[in-house]
């Protein structure tokens, strides 16, 4: 692995008056809405929201899989022009390839980039090494657990040094023990590999555990309606979740998200980059 | 989402565990199968017996009659006879290089434009709505119109074996390509796929196991119609061995005949499952009997 925890110095993101329609032309909806908001080169940023606000769709804009309709996009000041391997995506599950082994899954960035085979077998082994899968080389996805599957999926999206990780739910396939396993070593890799982090959840807690900073969406058309510099120190553990400010900072999302108590309008559960599948289990042997 | 089930062939590294167990487990299995195997034979034999009966003792039923049927030791002794003379040799040879051909393109025309209309906006728009007017066509259907396109008997053949593979081959492939997850593909080009990396590797595995099953669908449709084409217009070859006995009144040959054709169906049909199943360690059907 290269540098240890010296500051990233590249993946600043900066969105600027955002807007993004979808749907076909004529009757299109709007999901985004005059969003502006700047991420600073390694920051953790946390994005909550009510479902349907249109989180991963500004996440797939950022990706470059979207294309807005009005207002930019910027990375380290160059507006995006469509996927990039400087800028991972990682999904909740089930976007490894099936048909390649473990070791290949986590090669494929480099792959596609042409480097030999040996090389990039190599830089994978050591990946698989730093999200704790040695010896799980040879396994194909389907024989792995949720967990362990979504560690292939970081070291995966890792092997490009990617200057910005864009994560949309990542854990909310998992169970509370394994998703707060991964949580802490989501901030352990990122302790070692400093990435700037867009990190999409419904899970307030996990937000407040994870990120530098929040930002709370309204429902669609999705606007930031509330932004917060959590100052937690860093290393983080289980004993954060139980402390006054923890608690009152988780009140006060609370209220963002169900005023009153009361819970949002349901949306028809569409999706600009397709949906998890239904039979999600299936893919486990 | 259970992890490392010890079970499956998929990797055979993954430890069972309890190794003193296993003997006793393996020696009942082993006693089952044999007990299984015993039962399918039985099921076999009784099947030929009434065909035995039957036959032998010319069972007029009214509507249908045994009269001019075989019987099996009868079709024994032809298929003997067969197996030792040249001519064999000569109908396997037409057949199988015919099915070879007409196979061969259709599989190739067939993933190869699924790919494409399967992914492609223009290929989708432009080419499926000829095909789609050539679908219902049974494959049969175009006998008298290849004799007159093809100068030879030989290429109408191949020709229709070639139609009637290559709609289930394209048609299944179509579908798998337009099964591969978006998220997938979404992913691969995050990870920097490019467009044409993007088909061999996201979208022809991805459709692989739909694009199989379209093979073996089609290697069936295949013998069907080679079979037909060579009724009519063969010279050679194991369909017109067939209806060439029947116009000569050797009626254990026609049976002969036809189960050759059933062997060398199955047989094919055994050669793409195998194909199949080397091609994708990593595809697991799902499902079973009880
Ligand atoms: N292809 C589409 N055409 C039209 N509307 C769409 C399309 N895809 C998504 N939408 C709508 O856009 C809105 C935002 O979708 P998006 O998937 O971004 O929400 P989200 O905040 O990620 O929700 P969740 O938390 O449930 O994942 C939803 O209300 C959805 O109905
Ligand atoms: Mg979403």
């Amino acid at each position: 692995m290269s540098s240890p925890a010296s500051a990233a110095t590249l993946g600043h993101i900066d969105i600027d008056h955002l807007h993004i329609h979808l749907g076909e032309p004529g009757q299109s909806l709007e999901v985004v809405h005059n969003v502006s908001f700047t991420v600073a080169a390694g920051e953790f940023v946390c994005l909550l929201g009510p479902s349907g606000c249109g989180k991963s769709t500004l996440l797939g804009a950022l990706a470059g899989h979207l294309v807005p309709s009005h207002g930019s996009i910027r990375v380290d000041g160059l507006p995006i022009s469509g996927p990039h391997p400087e800028r991972a995506l990682v999904f909740q599950q089930h976007t490894l390839f099936p048909w390649k082994r473990v070791v290949d899954n986590v090669a494929f960035g480099l792959k596609m980039k042409g480097v030999a085979r040996d090389q990039r077998q190599r830089q994978a082994h050591d990946l698989l090494n730093l999200v704790g899968l040695e010896g799980f080389e040879n396994h194909y996805p389907a024989q792995l657990s949720g967990g362990m599957q979504q560690r292939v999926e970081i070291a995966r999206v890792l092997i490009n040094y990617p200057r910005v990780m864009l994560m949309d739910e990542p854990f909310g396939a998992l169970d509370a023990q394994t998703r707060l396993m991964m949580q802490e070593h989501l901030l352990e890799v990122w302790s070692r590999i400093r990435t700037s982090i867009v990190f999409i959840t419904h899970d307030i807690d996990e937000a407040l555990f994870l990120a530098d900073r929040i930002l709370v969406m309204s429902p669609r058309p999705g606007r930031i309606i509330d932004e917060r510099r959590l100052g937690f120190g860093r290393p983080r553990d289980g004993s954060l979740v139980t402390s006054a400010r923890f608690i009152e900072l988780k009140r006060h999302c609370l209220e963002l998200l169900h005023p009153g108590g009361k819970h949002p309008a349901y949306l028809e559960r569409l999706s600009p980059l397709g949906k998890v599948p239904a039979n999600a289990s299936s893919f486990s042997v | 989402m259970t992890s490392l089930q010890p079970s499956l062939s998929l990797a055979g590294s993954v430890d069972t565990g309890s190794p003193d167990l296993s003997p006793v487990v393996a020696s009942a299995a082993s006693g089952w199968a044999w007990a299984r195997l015993a039962f399918q034979a039985g099921g076999l034999l009784l099947c030929v017996l009434i065909w035995h009966v039957l036959a032998s003792h010319r069972v007029p039923l009214g509507v249908i009659t045994f009269a001019n049927v075989p019987p099996p030791a009868e079709v024994l002794a032809t298929a003997w006879d067969l197996a030792q003379s040249p001519k064999l040799g000569q109908h396997l040879y037409s057949s199988l290089l015919r099915i070879f051909f007409g196979f061969g393109l259709a599989a190739l025309f067939g993933i190869g434009l699924g790919l494409l209309i399967g992914r492609l906006r223009w290929a989708h728009d432009g080419l499926l709505p000829p095909l789609e007017v050539l679908r219902p066509i049974p494959a049969v259907a175009w006998i008298p119109l290849s004799i007159l396109m093809f100068p030879s008997s030989e290429g109408s053949m191949i020709f229709i074996t070639f139609i009637g593979a290559l709609f289930p081959i394209l048609l299944n492939t179509i579908h798998g390509v337009e099964g591969v997850s978006p998220r997938l593909i979404a992913s691969a080009r995050s990870l920097g796929c490019g467009r044409w990396s993007l088909f061999t590797e996201v979208i022809a595995p991805g459709a692989a196991p739909s694009i199989v099953t379209g093979l073996s669908i089609g290697m069936g449709t295949c013998w069907f119609c080679l079979v037909t084409a060579e009724m009519i217009s063969g010279q050679f070859g194991i369909g017109y061995y067939t209806w060439e006995s029947y116009t000569v009144q050797n009626y254990a040959a026609i049976v002969v005949g036809m189960l050759v054709i059933g062997a060398l169906g199955m047989g094919s049909s055994a050669l793409i499952n195998r194909f199949g199943k080397l091609l994708m360690p990593w595809y697991q059907p799902q499902g079973g009997r009880s």
